[in-house]
């Protein structure tokens, strides 16, 4: 089933005013407005602007040249998103999902509960009647697929049905609608209405192949109107998004007396925690991300937020982890309601709890110790090392949180030597004296001489010309031992005459084991 | 009581004759703390094989799924670069957590909830220098933990003087010329070092060259001049490991 409200800007500001139809501001020629680059444009007009000459999509100053008593408001969007949102959700009284149809449309999947209502025009009638009840303008259709529900809803005569398909006649049934019902891109219409191509039945009439070849470079469906026939008919499947409603687990305590002292808020604290961790426990749920808010009695609202490595849901390692953040919290004259919500939850099955004594005598679990370390030393402080698709050696490592699960990667080719440690940033060494045949025999590091004694190399690892400039240099990486055993990582950037920069540098990189 | 699980008088003289030097494989001290340069990769390497080669002692059926946990200051960041994932050992590859603490506080702060932590392998801590909050309490705080939870720790000391510290053994350690490799002599071989045992409760001084083979350590005890005949305190203490003297 397709609901479309046509009018869904206006009724719900005529709701938001508590007016009845063509009541008090509601008489006069009224139109919400948006703001564009060219100007305000008219986005919804009520029945006494439309009968004025306002249309949607107008621009403000083209109406008022119509109208001049046009009064204007700003139009809402966001809020409308919003309500139709609840409005899906509500909608679910007549079938099991529903899904958006964004900006003023709702489906309904009714496929085998028509019965429950005594029939499709039963059906119909009762949600024709709930949304009369409820002041919405709305215009319903029921059909075997969405895309022809959408197409007569939206062109259809009023609130039709159209029956199971025998044979085939839907083609038949739905040739006078215009193409626009095909729910297609304005640009594509236009190409339509230029090839002539006005009604469905005519485009019927073309022949698949013609079509194909005129809209073969368009993938997405509401660009090609072969995709957009065959999902109407049936012959492809058009799989919707259902909206779900989520619960956030939340729990929060208003405190009788504001408090001042750290001491009772961390009683609260734990109060709420335990609260938080029984809510999470009855949902199956662990949570990630948990939001503190602490509202003062005179008007300031202090937040504070954790996000954890493991779902979780023990409740003294939640408290632990916001005692520390608490240190830097104004009282003010007062805290009188303190909120937990957990904003991000990932299933966590039950478990036997975790008692003190077992944490005490058997250490924590790694969770917890990454959770510790992330909170004190920041999140980004904690991480661990994974391969990434890169010859240049700095890039071919990146840090990624300690618990997410490593991605595939291409196995090392273990043929090259890497040394254990990099440094951040490689570090200019000056040669003292080369060998003929360009490597280092003596060169100077933070003040110190080391001498070569022993050298594996060079590794030669090209620039990524796919991502650096075109000025970026080669490098030759050697493996030397110094005269006391000390083995380190160097290359070369660049080669003599290569016609990108001067003499080549020579630079340390990483510090063998 | 059980008397009988107490060493007796013979096993106790001859403790000392045993236990007497440091060999790879012994179950090593759960802190230790390893000095050296910061201009070369000595000391984390042979923090490293040290660590590994006491699990391998114990036999720990879990080394292989268990995290490792490596903390660095900024200080040492700056002097010896972060760990590079494609050099480490092959077992430690995919268990390694780095820990980047701004400061010596925040590091000692993560080396201890490392140990506290069940499901780590071993700690390995690179600090620069010697910070006022490394003193005696801070490592005291760091063996008892360690030894409590049955996780190693070992602290590389970059560029420190040898401070006072409670640190089970207490090995000075620099590069060594490697072994030259067989197919190609002209390059550097599989890593070795110069290591100075110079402070354990349990072994008597000593120097070695370690070297660091495929799959264990293998050490060769370098002659010192006044080896012979000096007098050995440590003798006692051998059985005693880890535990305080009044337990044997």
């Amino acid at each position: 089933m397709s609901i479309w409200l046509p009018r869904l800007a206006i009724d719900r500001w005529r709701q938001s005013e508590g007016l009845q139809e063509g009541q008090g501001a509601d008489g006069a020629p009224l139109v919400l407005i948006a703001e564009t680059a060219h100007g305000p444009r008219i986005e919804a007009a009520n029945r006494a602007g439309l009968e004025a000459g306002a249309r949607a999509g107008m621009m403000l100053a083209d109406a008022r040249t119509l109208c001049p008593s046009l009064v204007t408001l700003p139009s809402d969007p966001a809020g409308d998103r919003d309500f139709l949102e609840r409005l899906a959700l509500w909608a679910r009284r007549w079938g099991p999902w529903s899904a958006l149809d964004p900006p003023d449309a709702v489906l309904v999947d009714v496929t085998a509960v028509a019965h429950l209502f005594g029939g499709e025009d039963r059906l119909l009638a009762d949600a024709q009647d709930l949304f009369a009840h409820r002041g919405l303008t709305a215009r319903l259709a029921i059909a075997p697929t969405a895309g022809a529900a959408w197409a007569l809803s939206h062109y259809g005569k009023g609130n039709s049905i159209l029956p199971p398909p025998v044979g085939e006649d839907i083609p038949a049934m739905l040739s006078g609608l215009p193409v626009a019902a095909l729910r297609l891109d304005d640009d594509v219409l236009l190409i339509l209405r230029r090839l002539g191509l006005k009604r469905l039945g005519q485009l019927e009439g073309i022949g698949r192949d013609a079509l194909q070849r005129r809209f073969r470079t368009r993938r997405a469906p509401a660009a090609n109107p072969l995709t957009r026939m065959d999902q109407l008919l049936g012959r492809v499947p058009e799989p919707l998004l259902p909206v779900v409603p989520q619960q956030v687990p939340l729990v929060q305590r208003r405190l009788m007396e504001p408090i001042l002292h750290r001491a009772l808020l961390d009683t609260v604290l734990a109060d709420l925690a335990a609260d938080m961790a029984r809510e999470l426990e009855g949902q199956g749920q662990g949570a990630r991300r948990l939001e503190l808010g602490l509202w003062r009695v005179d008007g300031e609202v202090a937040n504070r937020m954790l996000e954890l490595a493991a779902p979780t849901r023990d409740a003294a390692h939640i408290v632990r982890l916001f005692a520390s953040k608490l240190d830097d919290i104004d009282a003010g004259f007062g805290i009188e309601l303190v909120r937990l919500r957990a904003s991000w939850t990932e299933p966590l099955a039950l478990e036997q709890a975790d008692i003190e004594a077992a944490a005490e005598d058997h250490g924590t679990s790694l969770a917890a110790c990454i959770d510790r370390l992330a909170v004190r030393l920041g999140p980004r402080s904690v991480g661990r090392p994974v391969p990434h698709a890169s010859h240049i050696p700095e890039r071919a490592q990146k840090w990624q949180p300690p618990l997410e699960p490593e991605a595939a990667s291409q196995g090392e080719l273990a043929f090259h030597a890497r040394p254990l440690k990099l440094l951040d940033r490689p570090e200019p060494i000056a040669v003292l004296y080369a060998t003929p045949d360009g490597l280092p025999q003596r060169f100077r590091w933070r003040g110190n001489v080391h001498e070569v004694a022993r050298a594996e190399g060079p590794e030669r690892i090209a620039p990524e010309w796919w991502r650096e400039t075109g000025r970026a240099r080669l490098r030759d990486y050697y493996r030397i031992e110094d005269g006391e055993g000390r083995r380190y990582w160097i290359y070369r950037l660049g080669l003599v005459g290569d016609g990108r920069g001067g003499l080549p540098d020579w630079f340390i990189q990483g510090l063998c084991a | 009581m059980d008397l009988s699980a107490l060493p007796t008088a013979g096993e106790l003289a001859s403790l000392g004759e045993r236990a007497r030097h440091w060999r790879p494989g012994l179950a090593g001290a759960r802190h230790g703390e390893v000095f050296a340069r910061g201009n070369e990769g000595s000391g984390a390497a042979a923090a490293l094989a040290l660590a590994l080669d006491g699990l391998r002692a114990e036999g720990d059926e879990r080394v292989e799924e268990r995290a490792v946990l490596w903390v660095q200051d900024a200080a040492a960041i700056r002097l010896g670069g972060r760990p590079y994932r494609h050099g480490l050992p092959e077992a430690l590859r995919r268990r390694l957590i780095h820990v980047s603490a701004k400061s010596a506080e925040d590091a000692l702060f993560a080396l201890e909830e490392g140990v506290r932590c069940r499901d780590v392998a071993f700690v390995l801590g690179e600090i620069a220098g010697n910070p006022r909050a490394l003193d005696f309490v801070a490592s005291r705080r760091l063996s008892l933990a360690a030894e409590k939870h049955g996780v190693a720790l070992w602290l590389v000391r970059l560029d420190a003087s040898r401070d006072l510290s409670s640190a089970r053994m207490r090995w000075e350690v620099r590069s060594a010329p490697s072994p030259r490799p067989r197919w190609n002599p002209a390059a550097p071989g599989r890593p070795a070092w110069r290591a100075e045992l110079f402070r354990s409760r349990v072994h008597a001084p000593g120097e070695w060259i370690l070297r660091d083979e495929a799959n264990h350590l293998a050490a060769d005890r370098l002659p010192t001049a006044n080896d012979p005949g000096t007098p050995d305190h440590v003798d006692l203490a051998a059985s005693s490991g880890d535990r305080s003297l009044a337990a044997v």
